[in-house]
């Protein structure tokens, strides 16, 4: 299905929350396609812990909003039968975290099938779940494994950080062919932002500049873009020009915009909320190292969560992640300015 | 070896032809489920000689001794209903209807196996008959099987899924999950379980606490347990529990008691340690899935010995040309490697 064209921002755009602009996206898309469903913990009348498929049960009944036993692998695994099978099931996985139970239907199975069936056999599934510390939730609920899908190949990993992303991402998700794994910022579900009335959807693999700037190129994915752009502000005030790029999907990966950024600025910093080592701001920094490495004029740097289980102290929390003032710093010293 | 009974259980005599549904099966389907059988032992027969002579890469996990499981539940199934298999999956596949030719092509990675010979033993997919894929995750169809099941019901159609697997799989947690789900929402799955009493290289009474049986029973599906070495019980099981499944009864499981012949993988040969070769053999002499029934449509049908031969003859050419078609065949082109990841 081709890509509607995607309206600017500006176009009859309405102030509306990033969680209202995911219940859009499922609810045009469950009216537009009687496959698509949602299954997984307190979908229906709870609309999530997070509220965010609230009255969605309403319009289209509890044999499309789906409540499952606290059975993750379960209901993962079955999503993945009944996508083989002409669905387009939606699958809510509560918190990230529990990527933890259920990766064996992701990556074993809902990876694989496609190719191991040499493309006979397709798996249209999208699991929604979500990443985000500082919520003072604990270690088991506030990791960020974007790095455990986007390692499989088979998998398609979205990572939208403003409402209108989120919207026109979902749609493309839902639509695509393959398991995409759409993972939501906790902490972004309340944000507004400017989402268009007229229906649009937004291509994967295609990065969105979200500032641009010409003295240091700030990478971020979904929490960790409004860090970069508070820090942008900062930097600005000291004429310091960052361009902020956010690549919204980490597979596919929009290398040449991250690149030519880097060749044009001669410096950048990766910034994700999960844990750095072994993390995807390691794997954008390579590409950066590797695409723009005549142009630098310092090393790729990269910001991600400390390397430790997410403390539940918040004194102790707060430490764990990248903020605007520990990435202006880095910026700083980055241009020679510190 | 921990020391244990080495015994063939013992199988109560069941008169089918008692059976009222049963009379009405012709012997042209009968036949016709011996001839799966044979095609089932002679496919595997030829795996083994091909990896004992260096000719099929990596290995296989042969179906041997269970011909009858497969072969009578995929013949209660119409040819849209859909399977998911195990690692253990040959006969399943051909059971469901997969070409003994393109099986081996996949057997041995050429392009013109099932799966562009990027599946392999455990991977085949075949969703022109309904099978949805082997699986090399012990368990690893449950969440599939019950998914289509899913999909069957939201979409209206009368479609039945089932899920085969081994008593190994009993050991799995998502197993339960989906039963679970199954139960609660009616969805039309079967659970079949070939009990062949090894959980790979472990006998299963170590691993496996109490009843088979009462674990589904747990869940309110309804368990039926049978001979899995006798085609015509399995049969007879299966349509029954396939006919409710399609009324909307929602799930059922059943047990097939059976056995395993070869070891886990066929590079399991030297196998004393975990398994007596006196047990084996009584199973070989006493209950072999296909002897049972060439006895039965001699005795019971007066079925002429000459044709189960000619039946055998022609099967065992179909396999010698589907191995000759399978080791002339081209390996897929090296530019074959990146496709497929993604549709």
């Amino acid at each position: 299905m081709s890509t509607l064209e995607a309206p600017t921002i500006a176009t009859n755009a309405r102030e509306i929350t990033f969680s209202q602009a995911i219940r859009e996206a499922l609810a045009e898309e469950m009216r537009r396609d009687p496959t698509v469903f949602i299954i997984g913990e307190d979908v229906a009348e709870a609309g999530t812990p997070f509220k965010v498929l609230l009255g969605l049960v309403d319009e289209f009944g509890t044999q499309r909003v789906i409540d499952s036993p606290i059975s993750e692998p379960g209901f993962c695994g079955m999503g993945v039968g009944a996508a083989m099978t002409g669905m387009r099931p939606v699958v809510d996985i509560m918190f990230g975290d529990f990527l933890g139970l259920v990766m064996d239907q992701i990556a074993n199975q809902a990876a694989k099938i496609h190719y191991m069936s040499g493309g006979k056999l397709n798996v249209p599934i999208v699991f929604r779940t979500s990443l985000g510390a500082t919520r003072r939730a604990g270690a088991q609920h506030s990791q960020s494994l974007q790095a455990w899908p986007s390692h499989i190949p088979g998998l398609k990993v979205v990572l939208p950080s403003t409402p209108y992303d989120a919207k026109g991402l979902m749609k493309t998700a839902i639509r695509d062919n393959n398991p995409v794994v759409f993972i939501e910022d906790k902490m972004l579900q309340q944000t507004k932002g400017p989402v268009p009335e007229v229906e649009y959807s937004l291509p994967f693999g295609v990065a969105d500049i979200k500032l641009s700037g010409e003295d240091i190129t700030l990478v971020a994915t979904s929490s960790m873009v409004q860090v970069a752009l508070g820090a942008a502000d900062r930097l600005a005030s000291l004429g310091i020009h960052a361009e902020v790029i956010d690549p919204r999907t980490t597979v596919p990966l929009d290398t040449e915009t991250l690149i030519r950024s880097a060749q044009k600025t001669g410096r950048a910093i990766v910034l994700d909320e999960g844990y750095q080592r072994y993390g995807v701001t390691a794997e954008l920094a390579a590409v950066i190292a590797e695409g723009a490495f005549y142009y630098l004029d310092a090393p790729v740097k990269r910001m991600g969560a400390m390397d430790v289980p997410v403390p539940f102290s918040p004194v102790l929390e707060d430490l764990t992640v990248p903020t605007i003032e520990s990435l202006t710093e880095m910026a700083k010293t980055l241009c020679g300015r510190a | 070896m921990p020391e244990r009974d080495v015994t063939v259980p013992i199988f109560p005599r069941v008169d089918l032809d008692d059976d009222p549904a049963y009379g009405k099966i012709d012997i042209e389907q009968w036949l016709h489920m011996y001839e799966q059988m044979l095609k089932i032992h002679h496919f595997e027969e030829a795996v083994n000689d091909l990896y004992k002579s260096a000719r099929m890469p990596g290995l296989a996990h042969l179906y041997s001794g269970e011909e009858a499981v497969a072969v009578g539940v995929c013949e209660a199934l119409n040819p849209d209903d859909t399977i998911t298999s195990t690692h253990r999956g040959h006969g399943h596949c051909l059971a469901k209807g997969a070409q003994v030719d393109r099986m081996f092509a996949e057997l041995l990675g050429k392009a013109a196996g099932y799966c562009k010979g990027k599946g392999g033993s455990m991977h085949i997919a075949d969703p022109e008959t309904g099978n949805l894929g082997a699986n090399a995750i012990v368990g690893g169809g449950g969440g599939i099987a019950t998914g289509a099941a899913l999909s069957a019901k939201m979409r209206g159609t009368s479609q039945v899924s089932v899920c085969f697997f081994g008593d190994g799989a009993m050991g799995q947690g998502v197993l339960y999950e989906v039963m679970n789900m199954a139960a609660l929402w009616k969805l039309p799955v079967i659970y079949v379980c070939e009990n062949n009493h090894y959980s790979e290289y472990t006998v299963s009474s170590e691993v496996n606490a109490g009843k088979l049986k009462a674990r589904p029973q747990a869940f309110g599906i309804p368990v039926k347990e049978v001979d899995g070495q006798d085609v015509r019980q399995v049969y007879t099981t299966a349509m029954r529990l396939v006919a409710a499944a399609r009324r909307g009864e929602g799930p059922a499981f059943l047990i097939c008691d059976t056995y395993r012949y070869y070891g886990h993988h066929v590079g399991d040969v030297n196998r004393t340690y975990y398994r007596p070769k006196e047990e084996e053999q009584a199973w070989h002499t006493q209950h072999d899935p296909i002897h049972l029934m060439s006895d039965w449509l001699c005795s019971a049908r007066s079925i002429q010995a000459s044709l189960l031969d000619e039946i055998e003859q022609k099967v065992i050419s179909e396999i010698t040309a589907g191995v000759e078609f399978a080791e002339k065949a081209p390996f897929p082109q090296p530019d074959e490697v990146d496709q497929d990841v993604y549709a």
